[in-house]
C-alpha cells in the first residue's frame, strides 16, 4: 500500500527546506571567548547617518568609533583625536563669515595610528568627505548632529583638519563618526538623484566590507535579519579586544527574549531600551538574583505628561500644578519600579551637569491640589467630579500609546489619583503611529498625553520647548513642542545654551529655564527611568554609561574570566 | 486545462493590480508618514531636515501620483526601494521569503500528515474513546493562542529541559544539518499544532460523510481490505472539500506567522510586513502584501487543479 501523496511529497520538500548556506564562523577558542547579546530590536539598515535608531548605534559602537564621545563619567573625551579642541587656544577660533556674522574655526587632530578595517589609514580627508556628504541636502541624512553646521573643511595634513562652522556653537568640541572616503567617495560621486547615495552606500549593500569600520571589532556576518557576528579588527591600534567573538541576536518579543536569556541561548541583555522591559528585568532580578550581575543605571529617558495648553482648562498654571500635586510619584516609583526610578522636577536629569535643584518641587499633596481647584472655582459635584459655576465638568482626555503595558498601568494609577481630587480623566489611547503620527503632530489632542523623551548628554531643549517648534502648517508640522508652550525668556535662554561659549553664562540660562519650567509646568514631569542590564557573572569590564554613548564604545575592555 | 490555467493566471494579474491600488491607498490613509517615526526617535531633527527628507522620499507628492510612479516602474520590473532598509524591495524580501517558505512548507506538510492520520482514525470510530480524545486535542489546538504555545514550548524544552535552542536559525559557528533541524523543531511544531486541530476536524467530518457513501459499500462488498477502502477509495473523495480549506489556510500561513517568527527569532514575511506597515514603508508593505495575495491565489489555483486530479469527473 502506497502512503498518501502528502507523505510522499514530504521528504523532498523538507530536505530542500532544511538546506542552508554554510556558516562562515568557526567555533571560538575558549569557553568565555564568545559573548552573545540578546536585543529586542534589529537595525533596518547600517549607514551611521541614516535613520537614527538606538539599536544601530549600539551595534555599530563595536565597530565604528565617533571622534569624540561622553565616557562613563559623562566627560567629553577623544576616541579618535589626540586632544579635544579647547577655547582660547589656536584650535578654537571665532571668525567672521561673509554675511558679517560670527562663525568658528575648529582644528581637529586625529590619532596617527588609526586604520580602517582594510588597513587604509583614517585621515583628515575622511573628515572632509563626511562633512561634504553630511551637509549635502540630497544625501538623505537624518543625523545632522555634527555635520549640519559645518560650512567647509580645510585639510591641513593627513591628521589635521580645520572645520569652519556657520555659527558659534557651544558643542564645537563634539564630532561624530567618520565615513571612509576611500570606499564611499566614489559611490557618493556617482550617486545622482536625491537619496541615491544612501541606496548605493556599501553600508547598505555590503555592510560586512571591512574598510567601512574602524573600531576594535568588525562585523563578519549579518544574517537572517536578526544576527550580527563580530570578530576582532586586525588593524585596530588600541587595546586589543579580549573577546574573540561577539554575537548580537535580536529576539523581538521581550517575553521570548527573557526565556532565551534564561535558557542560556544569549548571555546578556543590555539596558538602553534594547533589552528586557523594566518590569521583566526587575522580576528577573528578584527571582534569580544570583544568576546575573544586575546593573541599575539611571538614564536620560524622561517620562512626562504633555498638556494641551490651548485648552482653556489647562492653560491656567494653577490647574497644571493641581494635577501634579495630585500624583503620588514616590509611591509609583517605590511600588512599581522598586524605588529605582528618579522623580523628575523638570526635563533635566539630576545626572546632567546642567541640572539645577533650585526649582519648585511638587510632593504629593492632594489637599493642596483640592485647594488650588477650589481657588479656580471648581467644586465637587454630586458624583465627586468637579464642576465650575457654568456647570462645566472638569474632565480631561488622557492618552498613552496603546499596548504599552507600563504606560497603561501608570495611566490607570494617575486616573485614580486625579479622581480623588475631583478631576475626571477619560482614557483615549491610540496606537503609536496614530498618537505620534497624527494626534501629537497635528496637536489635535485636547487633554493630556503620557510619553517619554530620550535626551543626549548635551544639546539644547529647542525641539521640545522652542516657540518656533510648535507644530503648525507653517513649519510643515515638523516641531515637537506639542504642548504649544511659548515663553520669550525660554527662547532667549535656548539661544544662549546653543551659542554662548562662556560656561557660566550657559549654566545661568540652564538654571533659569529649569526654574521657569518647574513654575509654569508646560508638561507634568514624572520621572527618569533606570535601565537594567543583566550581565553574565563571567564578564568583566562592561560599565554602562547611562547615556546614548553606549558602553560598547569601550568594548575592547570587556573580558571573560 | 491549459485555457483554464491561462484564464486563472490572467484573473490573478487583475486581482494583483486591483489589490496594489487598494493596499497603497489604505496604507496612505493611515495616520502619519514615514518620517514621523524618524522624528519621534530624534528630537534633534530640525524642520529643515524633515522637509528635505520629505522631498527626497517623494512624500511631498500626492498619494495617487506616488502610486502611479510606483506602478509604472513596477510594470518595467522595478518594484522600488524600501525606505527603511535603503535597499531594493526584492533584496529585502528575499531572505524573509525564504525563511517563511521554509517554516510554512515544513509546518504545512507536518500538519497535513498529522491531520490526515488523526482525522482518518477519528472518522473510523466516530463517538469512540479515540475519536473523543482526538477531538479534544484538536479543539485544544484550535483554541490555544500561538503566542502562549510558543512561550510554553520555549520554557519547557529550552529553559527547563535544555533539549532545544530557544530561538534563532542556527548556532553561530555550527550550522550543521542537525543544528538547523534542532532550531526548526519548536517553530515548526508551534505552527503545525496550531493548524493541525482545524485540519483534523475537516478531515474527520469529510471522511465520515464519504465512508457512508454507496461506492464505499461497493468497494467493501468487492472484498477490498479496510486499509485500501479507507486510504484509496474514501480518502481521495474526502480530500476535495478539505483541499479548499487547506488552500485558503496556506495564504494565511504565509503572512500570518508573525507571532511564531517573532517568538523564535526567525524573521520572515509576517514580521516584515508588520514592520513595514508600522514604519510606513509603502513599497515594502505593498510588495509583501502582494506576495501574500499571490500565494493565496496560486494555492487556490493549485487546489482547483488537485480537484481534477482527485476526481477525474471534475471538468476545469
Amino acid at each position: 500500500m502506497r502512503p498518501p501523496f502528502a507523505v510522499r511529497l514530504a521528504a523532498p520538500i523538507m530536505a530542500l527546506c532544511l538546506w542552508s548556506g554554510p556558516s562562515h564562523a568557526g567555533p571560538p577558542s575558549g569557553p568565555h571567548d564568545q559573548l552573545t547579546i540578546g536585543l529586542s530590536s534589529f537595525p533596518s539598515q547600517f549607514h551611521p547617518d541614516s535613520d537614527p535608531e538606538a539599536v544601530k548605534s549600539y551595534l555599530e559602537g563595536f565597530a565604528l568609533r565617533p571622534v569624540t564621545a561622553f565616557d562613563v563619567g559623562w566627560h567629553n573625551t577623544c576616541l579618535m583625536c589626540t586632544t579635544l579642541p579647547v577655547l582660547d587656544t589656536d584650535d578654537v577660533r571665532i571668525e567672521e563669515r561673509p554675511p558679517g556674522l560670527p562663525g568658528m574655526a575648529i582644528t581637529w587632530h586625529l590619532r596617527p595610528d588609526l586604520k580602517w578595517g582594510d588597513g587604509a589609514p583614517v585621515t583628515a580627508r575622511d573628515i572632509a568627505f563626511t562633512a561634504m556628504v553630511g551637509r549635502d541636502p540630497k544625501s538623505g541624512f537624518a543625523n545632522t548632529r555634527s555635520w549640519g553646521k559645518v560650512e567647509s573643511v580645510e585639510v591641513i595634513d593627513d591628521q589635521t583638519a580645520v572645520l569652519h562652522l556657520d555659527e558659534v556653537s557651544s558643542t564645537y568640541d563634539q564630532l561624530d563618526t567618520l565615513l571612509p572616503e576611500h570606499l564611499e567617495g566614489q559611490i557618493y560621486a556617482k550617486a545622482g538623484g536625491p537619496g541615491e547615495y544612501l541606496r548605493q552606500s556599501l553600508y547598505n549593500t555590503a555592510p560586512t566590507t571591512p574598510g567601512l569600520w574602524n573600531g576594535p571589532y568588525l562585523p563578519i556576518q549579518i544574517r537572517d535579519g536578526n544576527t550580527v557576528v563580530l570578530e576582532p579588527n586586525p588593524y585596530w591600534a588600541g587595546e586589543p579586544p579580549h573577546l574573540k567573538r561577539i554575537v548580537l541576536r535580536a529576539v523581538e518579543n521581550t517575553a521570548a527574549l527573557l526565556a532565551t536569556l534564561q535558557a542560556g541561548d544569549v548571555d546578556m541583555t543590555p539596558g538602553e531600551g534594547m533589552g528586557l522591559s523594566v518590569d521583566q528585568a526587575l522580576t528577573l532580578a528578584r527571582t534569580q538574583p544570583n544568576r546575573f550581575d544586575y546593573v541599575f543605571k539611571p538614564a536620560l529617558t524622561y517620562d512626562h505628561i504633555d498638556l494641551q495648553l490651548d485648552n482653556p482648562i489647562l492653560s491656567d498654571v494653577r490647574m497644571r500644578r493641581a494635577l501634579l500635586l495630585a500624583i503620588d510619584r514616590k509611591a509609583m516609583v517605590d511600588r512599581m519600579f522598586d524605588g529605582k526610578f528618579v522623580i523628575a522636577d523638570s526635563w533635566v536629569s539630576p545626572l546632567k551637569p546642567e541640572h539645577s535643584d533650585q526649582v519648585a518641587h511638587y510632593a504629593f499633596d492632594p489637599q493642596a491640589s483640592r485647594a488650588l481647584l477650589a481657588e479656580m472655582g471648581w467644586k465637587p459635584g454630586s458624583d465627586g467630579i468637579c464642576v465650575n459655576e457654568e456647570g462645566q465638568r472638569l474632565s480631561i482626555p488622557f492618552a498613552v500609546t496603546a499596548g504599552n503595558k507600563m504606560r497603561e498601568l501608570l495611566q490607570q494609577v494617575i486616573q485614580s489619583e486625579w479622581k480623588q481630587v475631583c478631576v475626571e480623566s477619560v482614557i483615549h489611547n491610540e496606537l503609536p503611529r496614530a498618537l505620534f503620527g497624527e494626534t501629537l503632530k497635528q496637536r489635535s489632542f485636547q487633554g493630556a498625553v503620557l510619553y517619554s523623551w530620550l535626551f543626549n548628554v548635551t544639546g539644547s531643549p529647542r525641539q521640545i520647548m522652542g516657540s518656533d517648534q510648535i507644530p503648525s502648517e507653517e513649519n510643515n508640522y515638523s516641531g515637537t513642542n506639542y504642548a504649544g508652550w511659548r515663553n520669550d525668556t525660554i527662547d532667549q535662554d535656548i539661544k544662549v545654551v546653543e551659542t554662548e561659549l562662556d560656561a557660566q553664562l550657559r549654566q545661568t540660562a540652564w538654571d533659569e529655564m529649569q526654574h521657569i519650567y518647574a513654575e509654569e509646568l508646560p508638561a507634568l514631569p514624572l520621572f527618569f527611568r533606570v535601565e537594567v542590564h543583566a550581565i553574565p557573572k563571567w564578564l568583566h569590564g562592561l560599565v554602562p554609561t547611562g547615556h546614548n554613548d553606549y558602553a560598547v564604545l569601550w568594548s575592547e575592555q570587556w573580558r571573560g574570566e | 486545462m491549459r485555457r483554464f490555467i491561462l484564464r486563472r493566471l490572467g484573473q490573478t494579474l487583475l486581482v494583483l493590480l486591483v489589490m496594489s491600488f487598494v493596499i497603497y491607498g489604505l496604507i496612505g490613509l493611515m495616520p502619519g508618514d514615514p518620517l514621523d517615526v524618524m522624528i519621534a526617535s530624534n528630537p534633534g531633527a530640525s524642520p529643515e531636515v524633515v522637509a528635505r527628507l520629505r522631498v527626497i522620499y517623494g512624500l511631498d507628492q500626492p498619494l495617487m501620483l506616488r502610486y502611479a510612479h510606483w506602478l509604472l516602474a513596477a510594470l518595467q520590473g522595478d518594484l522600488g526601494f524600501s525606505r527603511t532598509h535603503s535597499q531594493p524591495v526584492l533584496v529585502v524580501l528575499a531572505p524573509a521569503l525564504w525563511t517563511t517558505c521554509k517554516l510554512m512548507l515544513i509546518s504545512f506538510v507536518v500538519s497535513v500528515i498529522l491531520a490526515l492520520g488523526l482525522g482518518i482514525v477519528s472518522a473510523l470510530r466516530p463517538g469512540g474513546w479515540l475519536d473523543s480524545l482526538i477531538s479534544l486535542a484538536a479543539f485544544a489546538g484550535i483554541s490555544v493562542p500561538v503566542f502562549w504555545l510558543a512561550l510554553m514550548m520555549i520554557l519547557v524544552f529550552a529553559v527547563e529541559l535544555h533539549w532545544l535552542p530557544a530561538s534563532g536559525r542556527e548556532t553561530v559557528g555550527d550550522g550543521s544539518l542537525l543544528d538547523v533541524v534542532r532550531h526548526l523543531i519548536m517553530p515548526v511544531a508551534t505552527l503545525a499544532l496550531a493548524n493541525t486541530g482545524g485540519f483534523t476536524r475537516f478531515v474527520r467530518a469529510s471522511m465520515i460523510e464519504t465512508l457512508r457513501m454507496d461506492h464505499i459499500r461497493t468497494a467493501r462488498a468487492k472484498g477490498n481490505g479496510e486499509g485500501r477502502v479507507v486510504l484509496i477509495h474514501a480518502l481521495r473523495n474526502a480530500m476535495i472539500p478539505v483541499l479548499t480549506v487547506m488552500a485558503l489556510s496556506f495564504g494565511t500561513l504565509f503572512s500570518g506567522a508573525l507571532l511564531t517568527e517573532t517568538m523564535f527569532a526567525q524573521p520572515g514575511m509576517g514580521k516584515m510586513i508588520y514592520d513595514a506597515i508600522l514604519s510606513n514603508d509603502f513599497n515594502l508593505a505593498l510588495v509583501g502584501l502582494l506576495f501574500a495575495t499571490l500565494i493565496t491565489l496560486l494555492s487556490n489555483l493549485a487546489a482547483d487543479l488537485a480537484y481534477a486530479w482527485l476526481d477525474p469527473r471534475i471538468k476545469l
